[in-house]
């Protein structure tokens, strides 16, 4: 019995590789690849580590997940480091992990097809504009990590058809709120930032917002939804106070 | 009670401990490069619980002061004076109302420290008054402070001395700076990285025994170093994920770029070594154009070396406290 449950872990969850990064940092090695099962098993590994030790703060990416913690509260004991002591209590806690994980949130973005590089794209895919956009908005996304500015999603999910290389000369200003595609990947610009993507539409949701309790609208592990909307519903949901 | 800000000088934002918890959504800690020094400033006034202090790069600004004002000044060595009368660094002053401060260029060190008693009470914004340039957080939607800018002081639980409140005074003792400030330019410890092994071996032998140079375009961010180029054996590709301050980045350019305070959440650049977070604010305290060596180090050593500042800094502080505590008397 010990043994087929240690098979179907394996099975389910690759082995994780464990490294020292800074006095207060462990990462969690889970692959080396984009792969939307490996950053599946990162989320899942996410939500099981913050509720067994919600005082340490995790970082998930596509295939890694950072924590950090407080040395002082991990001391060398036994001659074990601080890393040590604390990667094997997550080993220990990640052996009950199973992936039947609470199914996570589903979040519409409606968004305006009418971005700057759209017929670019339309070019470099061979598809018309409207098909651009039917691929866009038939897939589900899934929130690999958020970077490089406070609430930038990165997206996980884009239909290989529509992977085009990113600008070959990035903007100084990418407007807020656009949507766009960077090789494999699809996301949605929070604030005014400079960028290299192709900018294919743009939604009228504010991503981020300090004033709000939960001031990020995408979290790691969430799933998205795009649906185009026209220029009417754009304005009407841009002057909501929602938005 | 405020402060108004006559002149910014170069670059003079509001910083504290930081904003910790928030990096799964992308916001990074930001807070003060030069941890002990932010601290002291703080202990020097009365300040005990995270307060923010003003963080000064190369060039001070002048500040007018409403109130009489209890305030401290530690990190870079630079002329002060209060109404044209030269004040001491490192020590308390206090102020009577309608002071004006100037703070001069920095000699020496690349970034101050002026704690207020009572702290800057600005809003916090997640759980933190540290100005994120980058990320656009903290006081003013995070842009470093300009002429006009008036900033509310908090209440002070360590109150201006009654004596005599209309003269310039200071506090007959200081801190000792040596301790917590490189004047030396040390080597910085520097223990390996996920991709050291991949440099190759003439950049593993320069990286531990050349001098490099910190560019001019360094800032809170990141601390970029010239002077010599280093090569991987091969090009690596590689996956975003999480960075941390500290970390030695080596970016296609082979100009490594160290990460400091305001470092982003995620990267994808290799990592050719982590530097001793008890040596990431000597390195802060460097300027463009000084040089910056490292040594051999691991990461068990930087953890020793951490817990034994912690405890130094920790005995200092209560020292100062107690020491504070008698002169009010």
């Amino acid at each position: 019995m010990t043994r087929s449950a240690a098979l179907q872990t394996s099975a389910v969850l690759p082995a994780i590789q464990l490294e020292p990064m800074a006095e207060d940092a462990l990462l969690l090695r889970f692959g080396d690849t984009i792969d939307p099962s490996l950053n599946a098993h990162v989320h899942a590994a996410a939500a099981h580590l913050q509720q067994r030790f919600p005082a340490l703060e995790y970082v998930p990416a596509y295939a890694s997940l950072l924590v950090r913690f407080d040395p002082a509260q991990w001391p060398s004991h036994d001659e074990r480091s601080p890393h040590q002591r604390l990667g094997d209590a997550i080993m220990a806690a990640l052996a009950d992990l199973s992936m039947a994980v609470a199914e996570s949130m589903l979040i519409e973005i409606p968004v305006l097809y009418d971005g700057t590089d759209l017929s670019e794209v339309a070019t470099l895919t061979g598809f018309s504009i409207e098909d651009v956009i039917v691929r866009h908005v038939a897939m589900k996304y899934r929130v690999a990590m958020l970077g490089f500015a406070p609430g930038f999603p990165y997206l996980l999910g884009l239909d290989p058809a529509l992977a085009v290389p990113r600008r070959a000369d990035p903007r100084q200003r990418v407007p807020a709120g656009s949507v766009a595609i960077g090789g494999q990947q699809t996301g949605i610009y929070p604030a005014e930032l400079p960028g290299g993507w192709q900018l294919i539409g743009r939604t009228p949701l504010r991503l981020f917002d300090v004033a709000t309790d939960v001031p990020s609208r995408l979290a790691p592990g969430d799933r998205v939804r795009f649906h185009a909307i026209d220029q009417a519903t754009f304005q009407r949901l841009a002057e909501a106070p929602s938005a | 009670m405020s402060v108004i800000v006559l002149k910014p000088g170069l670059l003079s934002t509001l910083q504290d401990a930081g904003r910790p918890g928030h990096a799964a959504l992308g916001v990074g800690r930001a807070g003060a490069v030069d941890g002990p020094a932010w601290q002291l400033a703080n202990a020097l006034v009365g300040n005990f619980s995270g307060e923010a202090a003003m963080e000064c790069t190369l060039l001070g600004p002048k500040l007018k002061f409403t109130k009489t004002t209890v305030l401290a000044l530690t990190g870079a060595t630079m002329e002060a004076s209060v109404d044209g009368q030269p004040i001491p660094l490192w020590t308390r002053c206090q102020l009577p109302a309608g002071s004006v401060l100037e703070l001069g260029g920095m000699s020496v060190g690349c970034r101050a420290y002026l704690a207020v008693g009572g702290g800057f009470d600005v809003a916090k914004v997640l759980g933190s008054r540290s100005t994120d340039l980058h990320a656009r957080l903290g006081h003013a939607n995070g842009r470093a402070l300009r002429a006009g800018d008036e900033l509310p002081i908090g209440a002070s639980t360590s109150p201006a001395s009654a004596h005599d409140n209309n003269e310039l005074t200071s506090l007959p003792w200081g801190v000792d700076p040596h301790p917590w400030f490189d004047f030396a330019l040390q080597p910085l410890g520097l223990s390996p990285g996920k991709h050291s092994h991949f440099l190759d071996e003439t950049s593993q032998q320069t990286l531990h025994r050349e001098k490099f140079i910190l560019s001019k375009d360094s800032n809170r961010t990141a601390g970029r170093l010239e002077g010599h180029t280093l090569n991987l054996r091969q090009p690596l590709e590689l996956i975003s994920e999480a960075t941390l301050p500290g970390t030695l980045q080596l970016p296609p350019s082979g100009q490594p770029i160290v990460l400091l305070a305001e470092a982003p959440v995620t990267g994808g650049y290799p990592r050719i070594g982590q530097i001793a977070a008890v040596d990431l604010p000597r390195l802060a305290q460097r300027r463009p154009g000084d040089a910056v060596c490292f040594r051999q180090s691991t990461l068990d050593e930087a953890v020793r070396r951490l817990h034994e500042r912690e405890q130094r800094l920790a005995k200092l502080i209560s020292t100062i406290e107690r020491r504070l505590k008698q002169t009010a008397h």
